[in-house]
């Protein structure tokens, strides 16, 4: 899983219908120190989170194993709003 | 699945329902990789060296729960044997 900040929002009118109802968020990676990280990830937001918020992103198929993306067409889900890194 | 070390915590109050009392970890994957965030399901602590499963095959660890994971902490290594 990795860690990422929200920069900007996704807005689609016509999309697969599995998808109505889902925010699309865009998300850029961080490493554990908060630096940004090469590229960008469109993602499902899960837990109403919002811009320039720090979060917790699943890739690949688990992305799909998340409340409320059940058979859904997702490969990116963002699960979990961080509150801390703490780095021994 | 690769071998790690666990190098901090990750801390997150609002989370998807399923990862509801999961303990989350940060992991740097040796001998130098990335860090990765990775859903606990042995009990490792700070500073031990791990076997990680990623891919969706990381969300077995938790059966029959489907938990949104694709990197799970699956054992504590004691030690490695190589020659």
């Amino acid at each position: 899983m990795l860690l990422g900040r929200i920069i900007g929002t996704v807005v689609a009118t016509r999309k697969d219908p599995r998808l109505e109802g889902k925010k699309l968020l865009v998300c850029r990676p961080m490493d554990p120190d908060g630096k940004d990280e090469k590229g960008y990830i469109v993602a499902v937001d899960t837990v109403d989170a919002g811009f320039r918020e720090h979060v917790l992103i699943v890739q690949g198929s688990s992305a799909r194993m998340a409340s409320g993306c059940k058979d859904t067409p997702v490969d990116a889900a963002i699960v979990g709003i961080v509150d801390q890194v703490s780095q021994d | 699945m690769y071998l790690g070390k666990v190098i901090g915590r990750v801390i997150a109050t609002v989370k998807n329902d399923v990862l509801e009392g999961k303990k989350l970890l940060l992991i740097r994957r040796l001998p130098s990789g990335p860090a990765v965030v990775a859903v606990d399901a042995v009990g490792a602590g700070a500073g031990e060296t791990v076997y990680v499963c990623r891919g969706r095959e990381a969300s077995f660890a938790f059966k029959p729960e489907e938990v949104p994971t694709e990197a799970t902490v699956v054992a504590i290594v004691d030690y490695i044997e190589r020659e």
